[in-house]
């Protein structure tokens, strides 16, 4: 796209467009249709189906001069092309003058819409797409009014066939304009389906094994402009049309994508209305118009049966239901006889509001309120955080994004799809892992270094930047690295935890931090460290005051006689803390679910989920974004917030009680950040391209059209331009050695609360496992799927092994989600079972 | 009957062979240009000389070669061996009876469009002409014609074949360069042409083989010679295919403007048991089936006289048809390749073709409506003008032109109820 602007005439109308800009996108601007069905305006323009031909007329020019030519009239002399051409593939020109509704054109659009129909089954009436479906929509727009193609000629194709367990194919609605192939190819880069055979037998197939082995892949009945893409989710469960519709923020990662959740009161479900689907909802600067698979689909935990419908309380050593007035009673009496040793743990994936109610609570007691966490970061991110105009949207070329111990496309895929299209683009991208990640096909450079080591990496990339001598030997791929990012205008650091424990988390947050301050990016709007946090909001934990324990849980439980437990499991993360718990009189948990934690609770109150209530959550670039509620709650079900100012009233606590707004005026108040962050402010809204929904479904797709709420971007203390200077932190030290390292990731499936519930994902759950390199598992004596005794620091678990080309030798890699207590790396002994 | 120039092995036996080939002057244009010429006066003789693709198109050759992106490198060469064609069947007998002027003359082109990678995309049936070619390929690298360093200059070639998998489509320029890549065959927008951005993006020629096979008498003789034979616009000499209703069927090599009058009733010998003639299709079947009458008959086949005649002279494919066929069954059998070979990609040639299949079936069988008739008429033309590339277009041709020309064939079967 160019500054040079091109004026032109479409429809009648006069347009002014940067030079570059095709003429259906121009149109659209202007609020002219020019139909579509394989043009995306997110994807290369292909011309296939043909259904936006145009006649177009260009300015004649004078070969010599190169000025316009002016006919006897004075006016300039159009050239019309003798046949339609497609406006998706010819960008404007100007003077030129476009026509889409002469004779010639709408005949052009009917014999094209005539064409596809001839194969279409035309079964509207049972299809999951009728009510949104771009084909319906411009047949009765465009299309004939009656068929002259024989009905028994029709081609008859399977309608039922699973391109995976999560995306079904219609072949016979299927007309072929690829916008799912090329959104595998293009947007993600996962290029999993494809066209085989030819002609009338064109159809779309998977080449994966297991079948559309993508993450993204429920975009594509997004943007498929017919039935023939449906998500096993939605499938024959509602239509379009009965379906509600509340805006979202997903819970599930720090990216925060926008989300809407179509609702519809269930037959099957003595009427209850539940949520029917989850969809993208469009914000260019956070998740453009997709959505992740795990967002898509992991939502039904939300709607289990298994949620907590009654406070409980323990009497008699049994965990039996109780009236609110009963529990909240009970809860204030234990916290008041704890004579303020009150520890209250707070998981990230609680909302704003939630949290800072939490931390009041705690502090009111005489308490004190700690983050479920151990990764470090959240006050770097509030100094040094991404910048007021950092969008990964407008990073090309001139930009640089280092991803440094975190696999984007595991924590937080959105943040990777977009990584990659600003790779794309021309941004130099740097990786430093331990591990291989799904970055590297794109990395311009990749930084190797023994798990645990991060931060000694990124300190080495500063020592080859500033030029200083400390640099380890083998430096090149730290030299590379400073070479890409050194010429960089502007650069984004994502920090993760792979590999690290608190100290060398803290100490990975400090040299990312003095990376960017070296990098001259300090400050700066479009650069900034984007913490990838292993929860929806623990950058908002960290703004609303709450730290992980700088000892650990086990030590913070120590001396505390009550604990308060919100939104956290720590006993299923570490089921080493069962002692500690045991040690303490009082425990009081708040939660969707019955969970370790809360087995051991006195009191238990039922939590509302996302989809019940309202609330507030900030992404790890810092922009606090508003959920809302789409079902009613479970009777008994309390929001969190609201629940703690209950706790609070009954201790004579004035806590913000009487709505989620009035908590956010509070927080507005008190945390300067946050300042501007009302309810009011979150749901602004403006203009974005490209234009989804509504009357504009055809074009951009089912994603929905943003009406609720930006939301506010955080602006940094270092480009306000004060004092951003951090506390001093210890230089990272070289991890302990070990023939063979236990190394914890993070997979996007994991067995956790909110995802184990989803039926729909349950093959895709990580499973308890350890992987080994091939030498390592022979050396061993070790086959792939044996049984297998993992031992490290005295504990020992039996699981099976996996035998992989992808683990690094020396490396034991085990999911997160396995319950280990493990932070960073630990030397581990891998051997048979018995 | 003018020499042939591409078809000397009918004059010289064993020319298939390479001691044969280079003992009848084989490789010296070569070495001429390599050794003695620029690349660009390479392209401005072959310009002088006037040849024309023989593709089917008929675009001046080294004017094609000109519109190279200056400057950008490394540039391709690919030889279009993808012979498709219903009734087109010459450049097979090039490539296996004189392989070796074919294989000097994609050199030749190399060399001018200063590309050290050629390749030769041979249509998956042509798998033991590729066989061959490999063959003669290596005795070319043995007797370094082809590798590094040619003739001592810095000029390095290295030439490949590729074999497609038997689909027509593949033979239009962008899909053969999709599937030379490994892709599925489908043609690609232009612009960009080949000639800026083509095999893996690099700026690409594409010939056909009949047309590089000329490229060595061209630069051997001048092209003042070449343009001795053929007329004006359409200098030089053509092989035809001819077949259909004739007693001779096979190529015959003649200047361009050769009448169809000649080449059918000279050289072909004519209908079968003095039949008539009933209607010609010079371009295979993606032609305008032109009524054989007197004044057709005398129309001289070269670019301009066969288009001012409503149809096109293309690949040169003449298929004859007599009073005994029936131009609803041909219409049929044409519109069957069609729909077989249309690639899918754009919606009027994938459906179209299909729907053009049913109603022309239709009709065939006896089972059609008056009004059917039109309808494959209205299908046909409301394919033309829509699609991504030409053999959607071409697919209507036949079945348009049958229809307008021949109409009593169609009405017959609809008045017979057969």
């Amino acid at each position: 796209m160019s500054d040079l602007q091109v004026t032109l005439t479409i429809d009648g109308l006069r347009v002014t467009v940067p030079a570059g800009t095709l003429i259906v996108d121009a149109a659209k601007k202007a609020g002219i249709d020019i139909p579509v069905f394989c043009y995306h305006p997110k994807l290369e323009p292909v011309g296939m189906c043909r259904m936006c031909l145009v006649e177009i007329g260009r300015a004649r020019r004078d070969r010599g001069t190169g000025q316009p030519v002016r006919g006897d009239d004075g006016e300039p002399v159009i050239d019309f092309s003798p046949k339609l051409e497609t406006a998706c593939t010819t960008a404007v020109g100007e003077g030129w003058v476009v026509r889409g509704l002469t004779e010639k054109a709408k005949a052009g659009r009917k014999e094209i819409v005539e064409f596809l129909l001839t194969s279409h089954p035309l079964d509207c009436p049972i299809c999951d797409k009728g009510g949104e479906c771009p084909l319906q929509n411009l047949t009765m727009a465009h299309g004939p009014g009656k068929s002259r193609f024989l009905h028994d000629e029709k081609a008859r194709l399977a309608k039922h066939v699973p391109l995976g367990d999560l995306i079904v194919l219609d072949r016979e609605r299927c007309i072929q304009c690829g916008r799912c192939v090329r959104f595998q190819e293009e947007i993600v880069g996962e290029p999993v389906i494809g066209f085989s055979q030819r002609g009338r037998g064109l159809e779309i197939t998977t080449f994966s094994e297991p079948g559309f082995d993508s993450i993204f892949s429920g975009n594509t009945s997004d943007i498929c402009p017919v039935g023939a893409l449906t998500t096993t989710d939605f499938r024959f469960e509602a239509r379009p049309w009965e379906l509600r519709a509340a805006a979202s923020i997903c819970p599930h990662c720090p990216v925060g994508c926008n989300l809407t959740l179509n609702t519809r009161r269930q037959p099957d479900r003595d009427g209850q209305i539940t949520v029917q689907r989850v969809m993208p909802r469009q914000n260019e600067m956070v998740n453009e118009i997709w959505i992740c698979d795990k967002g898509r689909f992991a939502h039904h935990y939300a709607a289990s049966p298994e949620r907590l419908r009654r406070p409980m309380v323990r009497k008699s050593n049994a965990l039996v239901e109780a009236t609110w007035e009963e529990a909240l009673a009970r809860a204030a009496q234990g916290l008041r006889a704890a004579g303020g040793k009150v520890v209250g743990i707070a998981g990230g994936r609680a909302s704003n509001e939630d949290l800072f109610n939490f931390r009041r609570l705690l502090e009111g007691v005489g308490g004190r309120a700690v983050l479920d966490e151990w990764m470090a970061g959240g006050d770097h991110a509030q100094k040094l955080g991404a910048g007021s105009k950092a969008d990964l949207g407008s990073y090309g070329a001139g930009d640089a994004i280092l991803v440094v111990a975190a696999d984007l496309h595991e924590e937080a895929p959105i943040w990777w799809l977009r990584v990659r299209q600003a790779a794309r683009r021309g941004a130099k991208i740097v990786v430093a892992s331990a591990l291989p990640t799904s970055l590297d096909p794109v990395a311009n450079e990749i930084v190797r270094f023994p798990a645990g080591d991060a931060a000694l990496a990124v300190l080495n990339v500063v020592h080859a930047l500033t030029g200083d001598s400390t640099v380890e030997a083998s430096a090149e791929p730290y030299e590379h690295a400073a070479a890409a990012l050194r010429g960089a205008e502007d650069v984004l650091i994502f920090f993760g935890r792979e590999g690290l424990d608190a100290a060398g988390s803290s100490a990975l947050a400090g040299e990312c931090a003095t990376l960017l301050a070296s990098l001259g990016c300090a400050g700066r709007a479009r650069s900034g460290l984007i913490p990838v946090w292993p929860r929806s909001n623990t950058q908002g934990a960290w703004d609303m005051g709450l730290r992980p324990p700088s000892t650990g849980l086990k030590e913070a439980l120590s001396d505390a006689k009550a604990a308060y437990v919100m939104a956290a499991d720590p006993l299923r993360d570490d089921p080493g803390l069962a002692e500690a718990l045991s040690g303490v009189d009082f425990l009081i948990v708040q939660e969707l679910f019955l969970t370790d934690t809360a087995r051991r609770a006195e009191v238990v109150f039922p939590a509302q989920a996302f989809t019940e209530r309202e609330g507030s959550l900030t992404t790890g670039d810092r922009r606090v974004q508003r959920f809302y509620p789409s079902v009613p709650p479970m009777p008994e079900a309390r929001a969190d917030w609201r629940i703690l100012a209950e706790v609070g009233n009954a201790l004579g606590l004035a806590l913000p009680g009487s709505s989620p707004a009035a908590v956010m005026l509070e927080i507005a108040a008190s945390v300067p950040d946050y300042r501007g962050a009302s309810y009011g402010e979150l749901a602004r809204v403006e203009a974005q391209w490209p234009i989804v929904g509504g009357d504009d479904l055809y074009y951009g797709g089912t994603a929905y059209r943003n009406e609720q709420g930006l939301g506010v971007k955080l602006v940094p203390a270092a480009e306000r331009g004060e004092d951003f200077s951090l506390e001093s932190h210890d230089l990272p030290v070289a991890r302990e050695r070990a023939p063979l390292m236990l190394l914890p990731v993070a997979r996007l499936y994991d067995a956790g609360t909110t995802v184990g519930a989803s039926e729909i994902l349950r093959a895709h759950l990580e499973q308890a496992s350890v992987a080994l390199n091939p030498e390592d598992a022979s050396r061993l004596g070790i086959g792939d799927r044996e049984a297998v005794e993992v031992r490290w620091d005295g504990r020992v678990r039996r699981v099976n092994a996996r035998v992989r080309d992808s683990v690094p030798p020396g490396l034991a890699i085990v999911p997160r989600s396995m319950s280990l207590e493990l932070r960073g790396v630990r030397p581990v002994e891998v051997r048979r079972a018995e | 009957m003018a020499e042939h120039v591409v078809l000397r092995h009918r004059e010289i036996p064993g020319l298939e062979r390479l001691e044969v080939y280079l003992e009848h002057g084989g490789f010296e244009a070569l070495r001429r240009a390599v050794t003695k010429t620029t690349p660009q006066e390479v392209i401005e003789e072959v310009k002088a000389s006037g040849l024309r693709g023989r593709g089917g198109a008929g675009f001046p050759t080294g004017v094609k070669w000109s519109f190279l992106t200056p400057n950008v490198f490394p540039r391709y060469v690919v030889a279009n061996a993808d012979e498709s064609e219903p009734g087109t069947f010459k450049d097979r007998e090039i490539l296996e009876r004189n392989p070796f002027q074919f294989l000097e003359g994609v050199a030749i082109c190399a060399y001018a469009a200063q590309a050290e990678v050629a390749y030769v995309y041979l249509r998956g049936e042509f798998w033991d002409v590729a066989q061959e070619l490999d063959g003669h390929l290596a005795s070319l690298r043995e007797r370094g014609l082809l590798g590094k360093g040619l003739f001592g200059t810095e000029y390095n070639l290295a030439v490949h074949t590729h074999l497609g998998a038997g689909a027509y489509i593949c033979g239009e320029e962008t899909a053969l360069l999709e599937s030379l890549e490994g892709k599925l065959g489908q043609p690609r927008l232009r612009p960009p042409f080949p000639a800026a951005e083509g095999l893996y993006g690099k700026p690409t020629v594409i010939n056909n083989v009949e047309t590089l096979a000329n490229l060595p008498p061209i630069l051997a003789r001048g092209a003042a010679w070449y343009r001795t034979m053929g007329t004006e616009k359409s200098p030089g000499t053509k092989v035809f295919s001819l077949s259909g209703k004739v007693v001779r069927p096979g190529n015959y090599e003649l200047a361009l403007g050769t009448t169809f009058r000649e080449l059918i009733f000279s050289h072909g010998g004519g209908i079968p048991d003095g039949r008539k003639a009933k209607g010609i299709l010079p371009a295979g079947a993606s032609s305008v089936i032109l009524p054989a009458d007197e004044r057709i008959l005398d129309t001289p086949m070269d670019y301009e006289a066969v288009q001012a005649a409503g149809s096109a002279l293309g690949s040169a494919s003449v298929i004859v048809l007599d009073e005994t066929t029936d131009l609803a069954w041909v219409a049929m059998k044409t519109s069957r390749f069609f729909k077989h070979e249309s690639c899918g990609k754009c919606t009027p040639c994938r459906e179209g073709t299909y729907w053009m299949l049913h109603l022309a079936e239709r009709v065939e069988r006896g089972e059609a409506r008056l009004e059917d008739i039109d309808l494959l008429d209205t299908v046909a033309r409301q394919i033309q003008g829509k699609c991504l590339c030409a053999l959607g277009e071409f697919s209507t041709m036949p079945v348009v032109s049958a229809i307008a020309s021949f109409r009593a064939d169609f009405a017959s079967r609809v008045a017979d109820g057969r």
